[in-house]
């Protein structure tokens, strides 16, 4: 056994299990985790937690990860509180890791025992640029760093925030994954002037919105002829355009971006 | 939607854009003839020469009863909100505590986005988590940070475009300032005079944030100017620091001036370190306390003044350089006028630096006469005795005012204000206070309470006889003063005028006022509850004139009813 796997082997436990509060919630389910988060999680796993953990999550004496269930955690939130600050006294220290890298490590070890590694796509960063750029036209509407349109929200710390499961998704799916707060909204003043734009902020009164021409716009309600605050996203699905490996690949380039 | 119908719903869109507010990019050309276009605010003091004047003329003398608030912005952090919103067509930029940028809605106050730097907790401050503001060019704002950064953001995502480190923060670099664009260059200076800092300008790429210049305000060896860093003498009595000139101050805090017709930029630079006890850095102690003319390309002296040599009265001269082409002995003069915290009123040439007029604005006993060349004859109080004025000065770091239409300058002052100072030693350590101080403020009644210099209670408990404020109105060629409005409490807001002779200030008491800017008469005033420390500005939406101060957590926008 290596000097540290006593103290770690505290982490993650096989252990008989203390029923988790209410308030907590259940624990999620294997088929609760998206794909492309077990695999950016796998990716992760590797080269983050192997050296105590081991490929197969049992190299800490008496932890086997795989197991599905721990000493110290029973929900995802459990999980994500030991990950992130670790647990005194043992050898587990807190790692600094994203919400989006949170959100695959958690997917990962929940499904370690059942994850099929040869089924994921574990895209490339370099190849996703290519096709965000290129052939996704992704910059006629987003923005990362100072190049793109600011149409769409800015993606350039979107690796940090949202998960590979939810990118994934966002590219298949655009309406499921499409904040509130991003809804597109349409605006007809009382001199018939049409508005589309993005909304940024909203009262009861005015809504703060940029426009399709990339304007600041603060719009009071009363003047509108008419306001629609549409639910489906203008986003094209990219389901068809894209085959599986480029989705993976736009995938990981989105993950890796994180912001300054 | 047949093809029809979208170009119909096309034909709209495009009918519709003719009748928007233009949203142009703030290139430098428009920083360049910002006057032309008085509904903005574009610079921190409202344009390149620093007037924090305003071309607009909606509200008047006759009407400014009829002023009334039209919206509130509330910041979430306590603490003196010192900055200047910008205005770009419409849209409202600034900074809130402690580093925060916020674009909102000029018409209605409501938020587009706020930017949150993620400040490095090491950072250190002597005076709060003061930010004055911002700059931009053409679609970036540009931020400078406590933790002495240099931030540029994308003025319609609010994103962060580059982040650059001006300098140690460990070691008391702060940039509280708004940066000052010149062509394609942002230039800021540096705070942390009290922590024995090495002060210094510095312009960056606009576009990268590379580093492009840098002049520090203490010269090194082999500068011009180094030997107003003596050596200690060999039979120094007291302690004499051999290497004063490396932890010298010459912090520069409030944003400088430029005059595109010469490309020069001016910058008030600030004490010398340690503040208070100037024995154990012998000489004059170039640039502290001084203005400084260098070329906008190069960041090399163009020419300096020295306001106060060898300060032992924490007398920063950081004010703003106030640019000003005015009549001088009958002929047209390219001049600098500047009430300095040293309680003097000074014209200079600010092609040459030449010295022109020295008069003092409030009671001043620290020096009595200048020689033909501006160096005053200083005149130390004896040990326990006060010197005017006190260690807060005759004015500070709040923006003055010059109307080019009355000729006049404007300049909140603190009047019949005293300390006793006394100076200590102190080894310069990094990142520790580096004030030597031992000072004492003075009152005329021995043990009645003192005013509190730079922060006050929630009550208001001193009269006048401690000290005052008033709006003081000054020839801008003479020095001579025209009108004063005298506050019962001191004042530290800056003052705007415009270009239909209003004057508008806060102070500390809360009260926010309109001023015949050529009588000195009160046209209105509304209490805003808390004291009001930023400049105001005006600027125009869709055919309104407003006005914007802030009144502790809150920013007040005022328009005729």
């Amino acid at each position: 056994m290596r000097a540290h796997s006593p103290l770690v082997s505290a982490v993650f436990a096989i252990a008989l299990i203390v029923p988790a509060s209410a308030a907590q919630g259940p624990p999620a389910r294997p088929d609760d985790y998206a794909p492309a988060d077990i695999a950016y999680g796998g990716r992760l796993y590797d080269a983050q937690c192997t050296t105590c953990h081991g490929a197969n999550g049992d190299a800490v004496g008496g932890v086997n990860l795989r197991s599905g269930t721990f000493r110290n955690a029973i929900t995802d939130q459990d999980l994500a509180r030991v990950i992130s600050n670790g647990i005194q006294g043992t050898g587990m220290q807190g790692f600094k890791f994203d919400a989006a890298e949170l959100a695959g490590i958690i997917a990962y070890v929940r499904n370690m025992n059942t994850f099929d590694r040869g089924s994921a796509k574990l895209g490339d960063a370099g190849r996703g640029q290519t096709i965000f750029t290129g052939k996704g036209g992704c910059t006629r509407c987003h923005r990362v760093g100072a190049e793109g349109s600011r149409v769409a929200p800015d993606l350039s710390d979107i690796g940090a925030t949202r998960s590979a499961g939810s990118l994934l998704r966002s590219l298949t799916d655009p309406t499921s994954q499409m904040m509130p707060i991003n809804r597109p909204v349409r605006a007809v003043l009382r001199d018939g002037t049409v508005v589309n734009g993005r909304r940024l902020n909203e009262d009861t009164y005015t809504v703060q919105l940029i426009d399709d021409r990339e304007r600041l716009l603060s719009l009071t309600k009363s003047d509108l002829r008419e306001y629609t605050v549409l639910t489906t996203s203008p986003m094209p699905a990219f389901k068809s355009t894209l085959n599986p490996d480029e989705l993976a690949d736009v995938v990981a380039y989105l993950l890796s971006l994180k912001g300054r | 939607m047949t093809r029809r119908s979208t170009a119909a719903a096309l034909a709209l869109l495009l009918t519709a854009a003719a009748s928007y507010r233009l949203q142009a990019q703030a290139g430098a050309d428009r920083l360049l003839n910002a006057a032309r276009e008085p509904r903005n605010w574009l610079i921190y003091s409202g344009g390149y020469f620093s007037n924090r004047y305003s071309g607009l003329t909606q509200i008047t003398p006759a009407n400014a009863k009829d002023l009334e608030l039209k919206w509130m912005y509330q910041a979430a952090v306590a603490g003196g909100w010192q900055t200047t919103p910008l205005v770009v067509d419409g849209i409202m930029y600034l900074t809130q505590r402690p580093n925060d940028v916020v674009a909102l809605d000029a018409k209605t106050g409501r938020v587009f986005w706020i930017y949150r730097h993620q400040l490095d907790p090491t950072q250190i401050v002597c005076c709060g988590s003061n930010n004055r503001g911002l700059a931009i060019l053409g679609d970036t704002l540009y931020m400078g940070t406590l933790d002495a950064h240099l931030i540029a953001i994308d003025a319609r995502s609010g994103r962060p475009v580059w982040n650059t480190r001006v300098a140690d923060n460990k070691a008391g670099y702060s940039v509280t300032l708004a940066p000052l664009v010149v062509k394609d260059r942002v230039i800021v200076g540096v705070g942390g005079g009290e922590y024995g800092i090495r002060g210094f300008v510095a312009a960056f790429d606009a576009r990268t944030g590379r580093e492009v210049w840098r002049f520090y305000t203490i010269p090194g060896p082999d500068e011009a100017g180094f030997d107003s860093w003596q050596k200690c003498p060999p039979d120094s009595k007291g302690y004499c620091d051999a290497d004063a000139w490396k932890h010298g101050g010459g912090s520069v805090w409030v944003t400088g001036s430029y005059d595109p017709s010469i490309n020069l930029t001016y910058w008030g630079v600030g004490n010398a370190g340690p503040d208070w006890n100037a024995e154990q850095r012998p000489g004059d102690n170039l640039y502290t306390d001084s203005v400084v003319a260098l070329d906008a390309d190069t960041g090399r002296l163009k020419w300096h003044y020295q306001f106060t040599p060898h300060d032992r009265y924490d007398y920063d001269s950081v004010q703003v350089p106030v640019l000003a082409d005015i009549t001088w002995r009958g002929a047209p003069l390219k001049a600098m006028v500047w009430a300095n915290r040293n309680g003097n009123f000074y014209v200079l040439d600010r092609e040459t630096g030449k010295f022109l007029v020295g008069k003092p604005f409030v009671k001043v006993n620290w020096m009595d006469t200048f020689d033909e060349r501006g160096r005053p004859h200083q005149t130390v109080q004896p040990a326990g005795q006060p010197t005017w004025p006190g260690n807060q000065g005759g004015t500070n770091w709040y923006s003055p005012s010059y109307s080019p239409h009355t000729g006049l300058f404007y300049v909140s002052a603190w009047e019949n204000y005293a300390t006793i100072f006394g100076g200590t030693p102190v080894e310069y350590q990094e990142g520790r206070n580096f004030g030597g101080g031992q000072n004492r403020p003075y009152v005329p009644v021995p043990g009645a309470p003192s005013l509190p210099g730079l922060r006050r209670g929630p009550v208001n408990y001193w009269t006048d006889a401690a000290a005052s404020g008033a709006v003081l109105a000054l020839d801008a060629a003479t020095g001579e003063q025209k009108w004063r409005y005298p506050m019962t409490d001191v004042t530290d807001s800056g003052i705007l005028t415009t270009a239909s002779d209003v004057l508008f200030t806060g102070g500390r008491e809360g009260y926010f006022h309109a001023i015949d800017a050529r009588s000195g008469t009160l046209l209105w005033k509304t209490n805003l509850g808390a004291q009001i420390v930023n400049g105001p500005i005006a600027y125009e939406v869709d055919g309104r004139q407003y006005v914007a101060a802030i009144s502790g957590l809150s920013l007040c926008v005022f328009g005729l009813r």
